[in-house]
């Protein structure tokens, strides 16, 4: 239960954050979350990571599917993948992820420190 | 270790963060790029967007509305010129932005900034040819005039009213690629831009350096044969047997001619510093009612550039009281450039004159601050240079101005490893104050020829060929620019500096200028071909280019009851005419004996060929490497004994050479203790090409289409290859009307009669809007490629509800 609310606390906080400030707000984001709900490390990071994942990975094919794929082809061609679009929306979710995963592990340890004092 | 582990995941995301945040090399900032949210997924457009919109600024004076097609051309109707032109910024702003930022900033020489320590050079070039310098001169001419003034800032206001409502997300996507942001727009780079024009159109017209080259290694008299001025194909632009007046400025060979310039042949090494494309050139005609079907003249046009994405032009109409025009615009610059309105219509090709002249100059030190003129030593003015590099530090280059211009070579800009100890300043038309918007802005309101000729006599540079009719019935074509008035010879070469005799002693009235009002014969061409025969009472050298003028004369004559259909099919005509004249010579002199059965069968294609450079030709793919490898087999030995190598004759003038003279000195190999002749020159060239035409045969690439590989790039090239469209099938050469390169041709084909109801098609390779993520980035390529128009809509403002209409912007003051 305290993954899947981490889980949309997380991706609904990277969602807003950046209209306000850049995109690494979703370190942030996910930082804070890990912060305020208790999970071990590697949980905390997976599910910062799956949440930005998934919210990247989501939003980026939505566009893509309204885009008809014009402008990711064309992107995909330029970072060497081919004409491979999905790819590029894997790729998407993929760094924000990993940006996350890291804040959110980030924020797991210092609440862990905090807890042994 | 919590506290240990804490520190490194702490430092590790604030590394990725910063890792993900910058650009390294030529990687963008892949966080802030790929970010859905802010990144180039936000320029991913809906393929279903619309673009309607209501919007308010305070800088309005009344109302306008945008009507935009299915096309996305957009109509513009304002309530006076300041408003439209307001419109017309925003929205060349709104879809062109970085295409208009890029080019005024490579215009200043400052492309180091985007690009880094690679366009160092070519900063220094644009710079030491006094590109601000020209630029802040036509400023001041422009702002001079009220009205015009008036217009520009309009048009900055609205330009930057679109960047000011630009937020991260809706950054065009090549800043984001690049990671940089837009400037503030102003009239100084409308200036610039216009400068850049000037650049591209009037500042490769000359080969004074290469030319003085040539004259260390040639007689006078072989300099005449391989340089001719007059083409002895030459069909004019003015018709032959046209009276000029009597020349007004008659100038005067200095006393010391001879022994200080024809005769003094010393040549300059410079650096390698890009040039304009030889073929930037153009067609553009006119036939009168008289020669068409239904009675009413016929204007083409059809401006050769180097093809882009997004194009160098953008398609609009706009309408304010007084004045309704339709045509394209150039992104950067106000009003329409090609076009017409409920009056006339008009278009343009490149005049190719040479308006551009060196000088060398002694200098008293090495501080560049003192040089020597007739009798004393002036001073010059000295522009410290700062150009900014992208990732290295700030590179300083010292310009010293002269009454001559500025210093574009001297020991600080010299050829790598070779400093001929020799300064060269330039004298330029484009460095002179001219105010070519108002040129414009009066030619988009001209309603009769003598309008027409009020307003084209404000443009200076580019020296133009402005093509006219009007629905009155009238057709004419004037040469247009400012043009310097020359002894026979002044110019061609390097000058020398410190004699003031050797001055531009005047220019040629702008009445004199050739034109053409109303001919006999029905017609008027331009086709970048030298304007006037050996009549005309001036020096003017240029680079020519004979021979699409001379097969539009042959069709233009012969054609009768003309119809836009005919227009049509002539704008995409691919009759190779110096295939005509120069196939009886080739086959007359190749020696058959010596051919195994595979050269004999590539000859086959030559001697059946049917004359067409079509997609599908393999005789064009042969002819070509054979008349390239004909001319460095000609000429090569000649022109490599000077440094720099001297210039290629045109191929025209090897033609030429081929016709009348049997015995010319120039087909002897001058390395080979045997005289060669034609026979060997020709057999030999044929010879060499061989291998090249079996490579491509085995590869199936013969065809002229598939080994030319027609590409349309991205203005940034090769770098961002992934966003051009390669590979189509179009044929054409730089000699021929469809003037199709490689990625240089027919930017704009545009044909308009002017009926009592006036009919009009257009198209352009590339689409309306700049975006790489717009469907309306290329729609137009592949209707372009195939000789297809798309018929030009004059809209009214009553017919805001038809169904062409798609989608209504709203400018309103607030």
């Amino acid at each position: 239960m305290k993954f899947v609310i981490a889980l949309v606390l997380t991706a609904a906080l990277a969602l807003i954050a950046p209209v306000y400030l850049p995109w690494y707000s979703i370190a942030f984001a996910a930082f804070l979350v890990a912060l305020l709900i208790p999970q071990k490390p590697m949980k905390a990071f997976l599910t910062a990571f799956l949440a930005v994942f998934l919210l990247w990975g989501i939003y980026a094919f939505i566009k893509d599917s309204q885009n008809e794929s014009l402008l990711s082809a064309k992107i995909a061609r330029l970072m060497k993948l081919g004409d491979n679009s999905f790819a590029l929306v894997a790729i998407t979710g993929f760094v924000g992820g990993l940006v996350a995963g890291f804040a959110g592990l980030t924020g797991s340890l210092l609440r862990s420190i905090f807890r042994k004092k | 270790m919590r506290l240990l582990l804490f520190i490194l995941c702490a430092i590790i995301t604030g590394g990725l963060i910063y890792a993900l945040n910058n650009s390294w090399g030529t990687i963008p900032p892949l966080g802030k790029f790929l970010s859905p949210q802010s990144g180039f997924w936000q320029n991913a457009e809906s393929v279903e967007a619309g673009y309607s919109e209501k919007l308010q600024f305070p800088g309005l004076k009344g109302q306008a509305e945008v009507y935009f097609d299915e096309h996305l051309v957009p109509h513009v109707f304002a309530d006076n010129d300041a408003d439209a032109y307001f419109v017309q910024g925003y929205l060349h702003a709104k879809f062109r932005l970085f295409q208009m930022d890029l080019q005024v900033r490579a215009a200043a020489g400052r492309a180091s900034e985007i690009a880094g320590p690679v366009a160092i050079n070519f900063d220094k070039a644009k710079r030491r040819l006094g590109m601000v310098y020209a630029a802040e001169n036509a400023l001041k001419e422009i702002e001079a005039n009220p009205d015009v003034k008036n217009v520009c800032d309009a048009y900055t206001n609205g330009v930057n009213a679109y960047i000011n409502s630009i937020t991260e997300s809706s950054l065009p996507l090549e800043y984001k690629l690049l990671n940089f942001k837009p400037e503030q727009w102003s009239n100084f780079h409308t200036a610039l831009l216009l400068r850049m024009m000037a650049e591209m159109l009037a500042s490769g017209t000359e080969s004074d350096l290469t030319a003085t080259a040539a004259k260390s290694i040639f007689s006078r008299e072989q300099l005449q044969l391989l340089y001719p001025q007059v083409q002895d194909s030459l069909i004019p632009i003015i018709p032959k047997g046209t009276a000029f007046a009597t020349p007004a400025v008659k100038p005067v060979a200095p006393a010391l001619a001879d022994s200080l310039y024809f005769n003094n042949s010393v040549a300059v090494v410079t650096p390698t510093v890009p040039l304009p494309d030889a073929d930037n050139g153009s067609n553009n005609w006119v036939v009168s009612g008289s020669k068409t079907r239904n009675g009413a003249p016929i204007l083409c046009n059809d401006p050769h550039l180097e093809l882009s994405l997004p194009a160098i032009w953008y398609q609009m109409q706009i309408s304010v009281p007084g004045s309704n025009c339709y045509g394209v615009s150039i992104p950067g610059a106000p009003t329409i450039v090609i076009g017409y309105n409920d009056s006339i219509a008009w278009g343009v090709t490149n005049s190719q004159r040479d308006v551009k002249d060196y000088y060398e100059v002694k200098f008293k030190d090495k501080s560049k601050k003192e040089y020597w003129m007739d009798s004393s030593w002036k001073t010059t003015q000295i522009r410290v240079e700062n150009i900014k590099v992208k990732n290295a530090p700030t590179v300083y280059d010292t310009v010293a101005y002269t009454h001559w211009g500025p210093v574009m070579y001297d020991e600080s800009f010299a050829a790598e490893g070779v400093s001929s100890g020799k300064n060269l300043a330039v004298t330029w038309i484009a460095h002179q104050p001219s105010n070519e918007p108002l040129a414009l802005f009066k030619l988009n309101r001209a309603r009769n020829y003598n309008e027409f000729v009020n307003a084209i006599a404000h443009f200076d540079c580019p020296g133009q060929n402005f093509v006219f009719t009007s629905k009155t019935g009238d057709i004419a074509l004037w040469q247009q620019g400012k043009f310097p008035a020359r002894w026979q010879g002044q110019g061609l070469y390097t000058m020398p500096g410190w004699d003031s005799s050797f001055r531009w002693q005047g220019y040629i009235p702008q009445a004199e200028n050739p034109h053409s009002y109303n001919p006999v014969q029905g017609y008027l061409i331009s086709a970048n071909q030298r304007a006037v025969d050996s009549t005309y009472p001036y020096f003017i050298p240029g680079s020519y280019i004979t021979e699409r003028g001379i097969t539009l004369n042959n069709k233009l004559n012969d054609m009768d009851s003309i119809t836009i259909q005919d227009m049509m099919q002539l704008q995409s005509d691919y009759y190779n005419i110096s295939a005509r004249y120069v196939r009886p010579a080739l086959l007359k002199y190749i020696d058959e004996s010596k051919l195994d059965n595979t050269a004999k069968e590539y000859l086959g294609y030559i001697k059946n060929w049917d004359l067409y450079a079509d997609p599908e030709s393999k005789a064009q793919t042969i002819f070509q490497h054979w008349i390239d490898s004909l001319m460095v087999t000609v000429f090569n030995d000649e022109i490599k004994r000077s440094t720099p190598r001297a210039p290629y004759p045109d191929k025209e003038t090897l033609v030429e050479l081929m016709l009348k003279d049997s015995n010319c000195v120039f087909a002897d190999n001058i390395e080979t203790n045997e005289v060669e002749g034609w026979k060997e020159a020709v057999s030999g060239s044929f010879e060499k090409i061989l291998p090249v035409i079996k490579l491509l045969d085995s590869k199936n690439e013969l065809t002229w289409a598939k080994f030319k590989d027609v590409s349309i790039f991205h203005l940034l090239k090769e770098p961002l290859k992934a966003f051009a469209v390669t590979g189509l099938k179009v044929g054409g050469w730089g000699n021929i009307i469809n003037a199709m390169k490689k990625s240089h041709g027919p930017s704009w084909r545009m044909i308009v009669q002017m009926g009592n109801e006036i009919e009009a098609y257009g198209i352009y390779p590339a689409g309306q809007n700049g975006n790489p993520g717009s469907r309306f980035y290329d729609n137009f390529i592949q209707l372009w490629a195939k000789g297809e128009y798309l018929p030009l809509w004059m809209m009214k403002k009553e017919q805001s509800t038809d169904a062409r209409v798609k989608w209504t912007m709203e400018f309103n003051k607030g």
